[in-house]
């Protein structure tokens, strides 16, 4: 099936393909996507570096398997809606993972050729392809079952709920998602911003998946606008998927937190990204004038990643990341830092902030901090950083964005006390099948695991679908006899 | 979208609207509120339900025009529709029989306040409300009042109507008579909600306080509504809007109000400028498929 008939020695001489990005001092004045994507001629030299080892362990780094070295074959035989299908057999958002996953620590982070050379870029070319498919309006809709007659309630529109919804809708079964805010796509709409991830990218998914038959409902909270049991009792569904998203802001509990300036990351965020703040007064929700001041964001994730780049993108005049480890730590994607720091971003590492200060408007002029230094691994194995004594000083900023992950909202499991949550409030489910104890009920993505990434969202939606439709199918709960019905 | 069925001035500047939404009509409570977005490049702002009808599949929003959404709201009629609308979201009005209830309505606060005045007095509290406004073609749901209320004060400024002053002297009053108050609920702008927690605080009269913070999502996921009470940081749109008055910082909830002043005043400047290019875009907005609005809208808003 390969087209590839190059010697595996010339297959290592082939440089890793570069990806095209926009100009660093261009992009910081717009929200434009920073990469643009490979070329034809660029993906198909970059697939032709694949080894295509007998026993792919790039498979085994992917979270949902996709298998990477059958899609690489067809892109070097040409066929790029063939790869794209190979592709979706096991990841209905390839267009959106190829652009978020941390490639370097999955697929690409097992690839032999990273041993001694660069690895694959198994993201570029998975990216590729979903964007060929787009750009030639032929998404591959797989085939539908014929209706089971059976009814799913999907809570929440993140990617463990779309994945989820693209498999059990294939099955046959009629399935709803119901989503609190009033667009559908969870932190892929409001969180990520549209200079790594286009809207309209995620939008097209979620039109195919309501091409397939799946029903989008916005504006209802599930735990206020109507319940679980309600779902289930009144409304006739047979099974339930909670797929929530970690969406709770943490604060740093320190003085000054009420200043006006000081943002979570979600409400600086959503503001820009799913209220188009950026756009004000085109659009009518404001967030803070970033332009000509000096701003700050805490954290050291892709959050806090994201954040610093909008303001930057907003005008802010200087943009400093404050993280309290070293650059080494930081859990956000190589690219991402990589990306911030040419767009002028300023690291400042092992500095952490102790208070809010301000004016007596209440407006926020300053974060003081305190210098940090490494001491002695902590339970993850990660350098725990310590305060230095005396070592306070203070940054004057006017904005400051916390972004230090984020919590299990509750609204859905206080409404549901039947079903048990752990001691952190995230909602207790079977690791294999993703059963909650409530029967019928499944949970699936950040709402059991605190927040993660999406890949391993959408793997959780995909085992929870296939665990849902082993109890529509058999009735069965936890092992017992299947019910008479 | 969600209809408009009926739309009224009842003062100047103030509308009320009854809105199909069947969801939110059958599971409200009193003390809870919507979150709603007029058309596709609107704000989402709270108003809270006022009342509604479950069979109907109604509920009832009152709305002044302080700013470009609530004015622009204000010019829809029966028939539009609003885009989005959500709820309902906030805990309900911890509604028991207390014995006498104060009920206290500073200007469009005495729309906020009137369903857990109601539900008060269904709960077999004794209700006596206090209600002011600035003159009085400002005075709101005087009947509805009447109707439930045990005692009903009216207070204006200009003393064109009622007693002239302000809503926390009759309350003063009572209080120096040593009148029996079980509780007190407080709902106006922040400054009267804050007198109002001072005149009860020596005395330790429980006072609840409905909080207007800012809001985004009004599901607790942004923390842009939280307000500092004595007990720590509370977010007003998921443990409110209700809270202990004596526990929370007013001072800071002005700040904090006061955060989007001059964006808020660019908004109106433009929307002022041409009002009905802006009604016509909602009236568009929630007539089209969304994905047509985007193109269809830029020549609007433009014009
Ligand atoms: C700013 C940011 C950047 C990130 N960048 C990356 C990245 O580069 N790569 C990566 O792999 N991961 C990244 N992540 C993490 C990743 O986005 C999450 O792990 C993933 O989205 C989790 O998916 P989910 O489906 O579990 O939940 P979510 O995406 O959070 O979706 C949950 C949805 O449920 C809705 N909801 C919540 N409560 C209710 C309710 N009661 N009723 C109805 N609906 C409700 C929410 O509104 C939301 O739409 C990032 C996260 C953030 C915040
Ligand atoms: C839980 C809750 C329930 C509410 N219920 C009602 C209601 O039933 N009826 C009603 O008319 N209003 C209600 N409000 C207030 C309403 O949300 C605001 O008036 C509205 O958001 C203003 O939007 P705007 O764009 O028209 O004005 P903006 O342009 O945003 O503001 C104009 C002026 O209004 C003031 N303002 C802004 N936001 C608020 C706010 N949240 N509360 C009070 N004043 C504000 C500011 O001083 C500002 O200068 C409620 C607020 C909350 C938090
Ligand atoms: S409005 Fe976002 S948390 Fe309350």
């Amino acid at each position: 099936m390969s087209g590839n008939t190059l010697p595996p020695k010339e297959r290592m001489k082939i440089p890793r393909q570069a990806m095209p990005e926009q100009e660093a001092d261009l992009r910081r004045h717009t929200f434009t996507e920073v990469n643009q994507g490979l070329t034809v001629l660029g993906a198909t030299t970059e697939a032709l570096r694949c080894l295509e080892c007998a026993k792919p362990v790039c498979m085994t780094g992917c979270p949902v398997g996709v298998k990477i070295r059958d899609f690489v074959e067809l892109i070097t035989a040409g066929d790029y809606l063939g790869a794209a299908s190979k592709i979706r057999e096991d990841n209905v958002l390839p267009a959106i993972t190829g652009r978020v996953c941390p490639q370097e620590t999955q697929c690409e982070g097992c690839c032999i050729l990273g041993k001694k050379f660069e690895p694959l870029g198994v993201g570029y070319l998975e990216r590729f392809v979903a964007d060929y498919e787009r750009e030639q309006g032929r998404i591959g809709l797989p085939e539908i079952a014929p209706p089971t007659g059976k009814r799913v309630a999907i809570i929440g529109s993140g990617p463990a709920g779309l994945s989820a919804a693209g498999d059990l809708v294939r099955w046959g079964h009629a399935v709803t998602v119901f989503e609190a805010l009033h667009e559908i796509g969870g932190v892929l709409l409001y969180g990520i911003p549209e200079f790594r991830l286009p809207k309209e990218i995620v939008r097209h998914e979620v039109n195919a998946l309501g091409q397939m038959g799946v029903e989008f409902q916005t504006n209802v909270v599930v735990g206020k606008t109507v319940t679980i049991d309600e779902l289930m009792t009144e409304d006739g569904y047979d099974a339930v998927l909670v797929a929530t998203g970690a969406g709770l802001p943490k604060f740093m509990d320190i003085p000054g937190e009420h200043l006006s300036g000081v943002y979570s990351a979600n409400e600086f965020l959503t503001r820009v990204n799913l209220m188009h703040a950026n756009d004000f007064p085109k659009y009518d929700e404001p967030v803070f004038d970033c332009r000509g001041q000096d701003i700050a964001v805490i954290g050291g994730g892709n959050t806090a990643m994201d954040a610093v780049r909008t303001a930057a993108r907003l005008g802010a005049r200087t943009s400093t990341l404050i993280y309290r480890r070293t650059e080494a730590e930081m859990p956000a994607r190589v690219e991402e830092v990589r990306h911030a720091k040419q767009e002028g971003i300023d690291l400042l590492t092992l500095a952490n902030p102790v208070a809010f200060l301000g004016d007596d408007e209440g407006r926020l002029t300053a974060v003081r901090c305190i210098r940090m230094e490494l001491g002695a691994p902590d339970d993850s194995g990660r350098r725990s950083p310590v305060p230095i004594a005396g070592s306070e000083f203070e940054l004057p900023v006017a904005m400051a964005v916390v972004a230090l992950g984020t919590g299990a909202n509750p609204l859905v499991q206080s409404s549901t006390p039947d079903m048990a949550t752990n001691r952190k409030g995230y909602i207790a489910a079977d690791p294999e099948t993703l059963r909650t104890s409530k029967r019928g009920v499944f949970a699936a993505g950040d709402i059991v695991t605190g927040g993660a990434t999406v890949i391993l969202a959408m793997a959780a939606g995909r085992t929870a679908a296939a665990s849902i439709r082993d109890y529509l199918d058999t009735g069965r709960w936890d092992g017992e006899p299947p019910s008479p019905a | 979208m969600f209809p408009i069925l009926e739309a009224e001035f009842l003062a100047p500047e103030i509308k009320r609207f009854v809105i199909e939404a069947p969801r939110v009509a059958r599971k409200r409570r009193a003390g809870q509120f919507v979150i709603v977005r007029l058309h596709e490049r609107g704000e989402r702002i709270p108003l809270t339900i006022a009342d509604g009808d479950a069979d109907r599949g109604t509920i009832t929003l009152i709305v002044q025009g302080v700013g470009k959404t609530t004015r622009l709201m204000n010019m829809l009629e029966a028939g539009d529709a609003v885009l989005d609308l959500v709820g309902p979201l906030g805990e309900p009005s911890d509604v028991r029989n207390y014995g006498t209830v104060v009920v206290i309505g500073g200007g469009v606060g005495t729309a906020i306040a009137w369903p857990t005045a109601k539900a008060m007095k269904a709960a077999g509290n004794r209700v006596v409300a206090i209600i002011g406004a600035r003159t009085k073609e400002l005075v709101l749901l005087e009947p509805e009042l009447r109707e439930i209320a045990d005692e009903l004060e009216i207070v204006t400024d200009d003393g064109s109507y009622g007693r002239k002053g302000v809503v926390i002297d009759p309350l003063c009053e009572r209080i120096m008579r040593g009148n029996r108050i079980d509780l007190v609920l407080a709902i106006g702008p922040v400054r009267m909600m804050q007198a109002v927690a001072e005149m009860t605080r020596p005395s330790g009269i429980r006072t609840i306080v409905s909080l207007n913070s800012l809001m985004v999502d009004g599901t607790g996921m942004c923390g842009g509504c939280r307000v500092a009470t004595k007990e720590g940081t509370r977010f007003a749109c998921v443990d409110g809007p209700e809270f202990d008055a004596h526990i929370v910082d007013f001072d800071v909830l002005a700040r904090r109000n006061r955060t989007y002043a001059a964006n808020e005043a660019e908004a109106l400047e433009t929307f002022r400028a041409n009002p009905n290019a802006a009604l016509e875009f909602v009236r568009r907005s929630c007539r089209l498929d969304r994905c047509h609005a985007e193109g269809d809208l830029a020549e609007v808003s433009s014009s």
